[in-house]
């Protein structure tokens, strides 16, 4: 093992973190390589929790696959669907309603905020404040319920489907939507208070896990992470789907490069999502949830590929297709890959300690980096 | 008025006039051993309790309801639990040093009962050097730690006792000269001299600025010592899984659990004890009706009330702060609160010196 990592010297103490271990949040496994507390050398191995989804969509049909997906980022569920769904409408060529592209929006922002909040908890959580993720769940079971009530289901939920959405929206979608908006502009003056304006905590975050833009562009993170650069690099603006382009919302930038940054990045792009969905929930359009679909989805010899902006950063689905009922071959592309894949550049150099609030603000959901 | 010196009072009278005197003496030992060992139980019980109350109070949750009444028994019910648990040895474990480990953490947590007077003329050892007796031994804890931090042959728990070595050893510093501050105006490290020196005020009153700095510092400085957030980078469970304990289970955990919980209560009990008056009631100058109405509150509720609202201070702490990182840590006393604590104690002496105190 010694040999194997090549850069260890003697007195070198060798710590294996995870797969089953409190920070990693899943079951990661880092093979970390410390001398007294300062990192030396981070090396993440993956494959616990590898369920090969790309190969069983293969034999799924267009239909069947994009529930899978659900289980890939858990915490975006929603927009993964809504990238598959995508993708498969680019090569039937569907016409989506426009009733179903608002509910989509919608529901996207939601998740969005939904997985900001978890994260926000956790974060804190890995920096040794238990109360802030009883907070964030305060705000995040709001939400769930809502999802609830309209998909059936909490946490992978499968509603976004070829052609639109499952089924319509429930009926007190729009009231509990209005609700938790007012809790959460109740409520986010505390998140400041009890964690972002912490000295202890502003301490921890800022100057550690410095990410220069160039890295971040050429390991190729997305989301988040490269904002926390001040590398612009939200799809919603940059390649807009569905009726992002008529939407009036900032791509949240910060320029500090710290692991402030992309915490900052995150709490400011909820209050954007809040803004997104305000203009929406008032105006959703009348008409159909669905196009009609065939009831067999066939789509055409050739390859598509379609990106959305997960709450991590960019997901790309690419499909091959033969012209049959299933596909030839899936690949996604998956944020929290390349955002890990980043972990060794800014953990070098810093405490052990700080690993862990570093690995936060990368915001990794490992059945996402392992499909 | 019903008070815990009399009935140790009566106690003694009749087992004095029942047996010859070694056999009295012995029989008071045996006694006052018997109640310390109740107490150390007690304590933990409680303080887990208040423990797990106060961090659902703050994290809007209702906490432990299901065992007793409002959930009260809940730590009793997991004492029971860890006592039949087995207690595993690792394999490669220095297996002399790994069980000795907590024994030596709860002998030091129940040493340190012996000067604290918990109620008027209520006090296991009221010996004359109490407060240095207090700082002498509470050092012992880390020895205990990097014991079994060394010993579970765990690199976790080694890193966790390394920490802890390095935080203990430096935050005792400042608590002693916090300490200190207090000593010089009293002259005598004596407990019951210091609380009598109490009666007409408590020293955080009395004491002007330097003696509200030396309260702050304390209070930092032994949420420090006791590893407690936002400085438990000894067990820092995202980082370090458990820190030194990660290879303990059963009753030898339960043991460091408990005297970190005692831990807790003796160093708020002495902070209560020089800052706030110990059991001395409150007074206001010459409210005769007010005084008066205070002394009847029993000095037994006055010690344990002061002592358990400075814990409460120290939980409110755990659950609110994020954590420090070891190098923050350490500049934090270092830089910070040991050279404040020194010009502190340089104001006190020139206080005490001149009489410009209450």
């Amino acid at each position: 093992m010694v040999e194997e990592l090549g850069k260890t010297t003697e007195g070198d103490l060798i710590i294996n973190v995870g797969p089953q271990h409190p920070a990693t949040h899943g079951v990661l496994h880092l093979v970390i390589t410390l001398n007294g507390e300062t990192i030396k050398n981070v090396e993440p191995h993956l494959g616990y929790i590898h369920r090969s989804i790309e190969k069983m969509s293969e034999s799924l049909t267009y239909r069947q696959f994009i529930y899978v997906t659900s289980r890939m980022d858990y915490l975006s569920a929603h927009i993964n669907n809504h990238a598959c769904a995508m993708c498969v409408e680019k090569g039937l060529q569907i016409e989506v309603p426009e009733r179903a592209q608002v509910i989509r929006v919608i529901m996207d922002e939601l998740t969005r905020i939904a997985s900001h909040e978890l994260w926000w908890g956790a974060m804190a959580m890995d920096l040794g404040a238990l109360t802030p993720f009883f907070y964030a769940f305060r705000e995040r079971e709001t939400i769930n319920e809502i999802m609830e009530e309209t998909c059936g289901a909490r946490l992978t939920m499968n509603y976004m489907v070829p052609g639109g959405v499952l089924q319509d929206l429930h009926p007190d979608f729009q009231r509990k939507v209005k609700e938790f908006i007012q809790l959460y502009k109740r409520k986010i003056h505390e998140y400041d208070e009890l964690v972002t304006g912490n000295i202890i905590f502003q301490n921890r975050m800022k100057g550690v896990g410095y990410l220069s833009p160039e890295d971040a562009v050429s390991y190729g993170c997305s989301g988040p992470v490269t904002r926390g650069s001040g590398v612009s690099s939200d799809i919603r603006k940059h390649y807009p789907y569905e009726i992002y382009d008529k939407l009036e919302f900032d791509e949240i930038l910060e320029t500090g490069c710290d692991s402030f940054a992309r915490y900052l990045v995150r709490i400011r792009e909820m209050e954007q999502s809040v803004r997104i969905i305000e203009q929406l929930i008032d105006n959703i359009p009348e008409g159909d949830y669905q196009a009609k679909t065939k009831a067999v989805l066939k789509l055409p010899k050739g390859e598509f590929y379609q990106r959305v902006e997960t709450a991590r950063g960019e997901l790309g689905v690419y499909i091959v297709s033969e012209g049959g009922t299933t596909p030839y071959r899936i690949k996604y592309r998956s944020p929290g890959f390349s955002n890990l894949s980043v972990l060794n550049k800014i953990a070098t150099g810093s405490k052990l300690g700080d690993l862990v609030a570093m690995m936060g603000t990368l915001d990794l959901v490992i059945p996402d980096i392992d499909r | 008025m019903w008070s815990l010196s009399q009935i140790a009072g009566s106690i003694h009278e009749w087992l004095s006039t029942t047996f010859n005197p070694t056999i009295a003496l012995v029989l008071e030992m045996v006694i006052a051993g018997v109640a310390i060992i109740g107490l150390f139980a007690v304590l933990g019980l409680v303080l887990v309790i208040m423990e797990r109350k106060v961090a659902a109070w703050i994290q809007i949750r209702l906490g432990p309801n299901r065992v007793g009444p409002k959930g009260l028994l809940q730590s009793a019910a997991d004492t029971v639990k860890l006592l039949v648990k087995e207690g595993m040895t690792p394999d490669g474990a220095d297996k002399f040093l790994f069980n000795l480990a907590p024994f030596i953490a709860m002998i030091v947590a129940m040493l340190l009962m012996a000067p604290i007077a918990f109620a008027k003329d209520f006090q296991f050892w009221d010996l004359n050097i109490g407060i240095l007796y207090v700082s002498s031994i509470s050092s012992i804890m880390v020895i205990s730690i990097l014991m079994a931090g060394w010993s579970s042959n765990n690199k976790y728990s080694l890193m966790g006792a390394m920490r802890s070595g390095a935080q203990i050893v430096s935050y005792e510093l400042s608590a002693g000269l916090a300490i200190l501050t207090i000593v010089v105006l009293t002259g005598s490290l004596q407990v019951s001299e210091i609380v009598q020196s109490q009666a007409n005020g408590w020293w955080l009153f009395k004491g002007h600025i330097p003696a509200i700095i030396a309260f702050v510092i304390f209070m930092i400085a032994v949420t420090a010592e006791t590893n407690r957030a936002p400085f438990d980078l000894a067990e820092a469970e995202s980082e370090l899984t458990a820190g030194f304990h990660t290879e303990y289970s059963g009753m030898k955990f339960a043991l460091f659990f408990l005297s970190e919980y005692v831990n807790v209560f003796i160093v708020c009990a002495i902070g209560a004890t020089l800052f706030l008056g110990g059991w001395m009631p409150f007074h206001i100058g010459n409210w005769e009706a007010f005084n008066h109405v205070m002394d009847y509150i029993p000095s037994s509720i006055w010690f344990f009330g002061k002592t358990f609202f400075l814990i409460f201070l120290i939980m409110w702490f755990r659950w609110t702060f994020p954590r420090l990182r070891i190098d923050q840590l350490l500049n934090l006393e270092w830089k910070y609160l040991l050279p404040i604590s020194m010009v502190n104690l340089l104001l006190m002496t020139a206080l005490a010196i001149l009489g410009w105190y209450f």
